[in-house]
């Protein structure tokens, strides 16, 4: 609890069994494993932090060029690079555990036994906290189909990880496809403690010049202010589709975005290109929050989550 | 290594040559931590477009805390860049990355192709420090005309530098590749130290390499953080394997490279 003005402003939210002191957490791949912003960032002050996905055996990543800005956000092709799960607890973990701050791992495999694999390799480690699950993956056995395209894949992966671990597991929604609620319905049916959405739009850039990619990989995930009116719409259908708790992520860089996400529905939000140009996107919109419910006459956040009103016609 | 993120007060804007300003301004925790080598993120606009900040080699730390960036105009942040005015503010984060290694003093080479030559004027201005003359240390800077490069020729030699220029137009001093200056004295030299084009890196890492001279680079890539998180700043080591150039670099030694991409 903070005290604003004489006023106590209770943050705390829940998803599930994992309690958040605030509801502000970062990205996965946008804030590498924490220790990368550690001078920048007052880590302590997080909700949450989310690390970039780890799969079972390190992954090299994509040729360059990876990144590319376009109006208002950007579009990467990183390709999932990632230390693997063994460098990731035997270099990474550590510097985590000293954060006070709750540590997400994000997960994300080309089968449903590679993430279940994940998922057991993680579980009883000290200081991991959730699971978040990435289905925006390619199933290999499926000829590359996205698990996160299909409610049967979505459903497997799901009900693999569930079956490995005990720690809270969050399923990571993509918004590539027709509807997302009958993606998150069925990942709810097969037992996710939460939801969080949306990752990375599909998009792609042209150099008229030398009539090439702009991205060696052709496409890529489009991210930052430009997806938030997408991500936030999602987010509304989404929360009142399921009854699990809802993650809000998609260019999320004030409080005011934050809030919009939370007045539709999330119970807590993501940030995550915003890392990239303002480290401290994150601490600020914990102030901002705590501003608004003041001035709002709130004592607790979660009066406002999905408070949206909407007039009758 | 110490980082910061400040807004720092422009104080001064040169315009160097047409496209081509020098920024000076205030930001005493970056400017009492930058090694030479390492670089700004600043951001060019608090509108979200353009929305990533943009990487800039220090080009030199001032008395009383003050950096100065050099740069190009050539998209649409280096524009906004070129049309602040002095009492802006801009918000930096820094020093960033690996600079140059400069513990020992031998027998040196500086070479910098277009605004490339930034960082070397820290570098060069650094190297002083060790207090040894700098007069059998050359400087080989590269440009389009003599417009673009006179005064940073003027600046180095005033160091004490030997200077020597190379210009696309032949408008001043040797007229072709800033890289054919050095094999006269390569075999002389104990360090090479070069920033530019990647082609013009390419050859003068060759260079050393036959000749066994130590080289170290500075590379340029997209960055979107230069933080180490985006992951997206890769080029090819020479291992075959994905480097990192914010952290790993900006400076890297040549044989690190693979100078075939
Ligand atoms: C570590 C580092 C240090 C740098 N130091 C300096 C410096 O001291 N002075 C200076 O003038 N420039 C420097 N640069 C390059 C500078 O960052 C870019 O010129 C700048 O980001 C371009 O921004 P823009 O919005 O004007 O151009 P954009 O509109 O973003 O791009 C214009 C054109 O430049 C290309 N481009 C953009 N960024 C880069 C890049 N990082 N590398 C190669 N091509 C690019 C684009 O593909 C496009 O063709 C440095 C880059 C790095 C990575
Ligand atoms: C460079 C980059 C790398 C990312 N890597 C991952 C990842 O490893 N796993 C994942 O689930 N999402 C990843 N994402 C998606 C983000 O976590 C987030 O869902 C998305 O960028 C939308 O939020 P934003 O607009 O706030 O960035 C990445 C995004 C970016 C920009
Ligand atoms: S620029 Fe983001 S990791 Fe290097």
């Amino acid at each position: 609890m903070d005290n604003i003005n004489g006023m106590d402003i209770d943050l705390r939210v829940r998803l599930g069994e994992l309690r958040l002191r605030n509801p502000v957490m970062t990205a996965s791949g946008t804030f590498g494993y924490a220790r990368e912003f550690s001078q920048l960032v007052n880590l302590h002050r997080l909700g949450a932090i989310v690390v970039k996905g780890i799969s079972l055996k390190p992954r090299p990543g994509n040729p360059p060029p990876r990144v590319v800005e376009t109006a208002c956000g950007m579009l990467n092709a990183i390709g999932l690079e990632n230390v693997g799960v063994q460098g990731f607890l035997e270099r990474k973990m550590e510097f985590l555990r000293g954060v006070n701050s709750r540590v997400i791992v994000n997960i994300l495999g080309d089968s449903a036994a590679e993430y279940g694999a994940l998922a057991g390799k993680l579980t009883g480690i000290e200081g991991i906290d959730a699971l978040e699950v990435n289905i925006s993956c390619p199933n290999v056995k499926k000829g590359g189909v996205a698990f996160g395209t299909d409610p049967a894949m979505a459903t497997e992966v799901t009900r693999t990880v569930k079956g490995q671990t005990d720690l809270p597991v969050i399923v990571k929604l993509s918004p590539n496809v027709t509807d997302i609620t009958v993606m998150a319905r069925a990942v709810e049916d097969a037992g996710a403690d939460a939801v969080s959405l949306i990752n990375t739009l599909i998009g792609m850039a042209i150099d008229v010049g030398s009539r090439r990619p702009k991205l060696a990989n052709v496409i890529g995930g489009l991210s930052g202010p430009a997806i938030k009116p997408v991500a936030l719409r999602m987010v509304w259908q989404v929360a009142r589709a399921v009854s699990i708790p809802v993650i809000g992520i998609g260019g999320i860089a004030t409080a005011e975005d934050a809030l919009e996400f939370l007045l539709a529905g999330a119970t807590a939000i993501e940030v995550g290109t915003a890392n990239f140009y303002q480290p401290r996107a994150a601490e600020s919109i914990i102030d901002g929050l705590r501003a608004y419910l003041a001035a709002q006459g709130e004592d607790s956040v979660r009066a406002i989550i999905g408070a949206l009103q909407i007039d009758e016609a | 290594m110490p980082e910061f993120q400040e807004k720092a007060p422009l104080l001064q804007k040169e315009a160097i040559a047409p496209g081509i300003f020098r920024l000076t301004m205030h930001a005493p925790e970056i400017a009492g931590a930058a090694h030479p080598g390492q670089f700004v993120m600043v951001q060019v606009d608090t509108s979200m477009d353009p929305l990533l900040r943009r990487p800039f080699s220090v080009h030199q730390v001032t008395s009383g805390g003050n950096i100065q960036i050099l740069f190009k105009v050539v998209g649409q942040g280096t524009a906004r860049l070129a049309r602040l005015t002095p009492g802006d503010q801009l918000d930096c984060i820094g020093p960033l990355g690996r600079g140059f290694f400069l513990d020992r003093r031998d027998r040196l080479c500086l070479i910098g192709g277009g605004m490339g030559i930034a960082p070397l004027y820290f570098l060069a201005k650094r190297l002083l420090q060790t207090g040894e003359s700098p007069g059998d240390d050359y400087v080989f800077l590269g440009g389009r005309s003599r417009e673009e490069i006179s005064l940073f020729a003027a600046e180095f030699f005033d160091l004490g530098y030997t200077v020597k220029v190379s210009t696309d137009d032949g408008s001043m001093g040797h007229h072709g590749f800033v890289t054919d200056l050095l094999g006269p004295v390569l075999p002389d030299m104990e360090r090479v130290y070069t920033c530019g084009p990647f082609p013009m890196m390419r050859i003068a890492a060759q260079k050393c390499g036959q000749a066994a001279v130590f080289c170290q680079v500075s590379l340029e890539t997209h960055m979107a953080c230069g933080l180490g998180a985006c992951l997206g700043c890769t080029l090819t080591g020479a291992d075959g394997r994905y480097i990192h150039v914010c952290r790993q670099g900006p400076v890297f030694d040549a044989e690190e490279v693979a100078w075939t991409t």
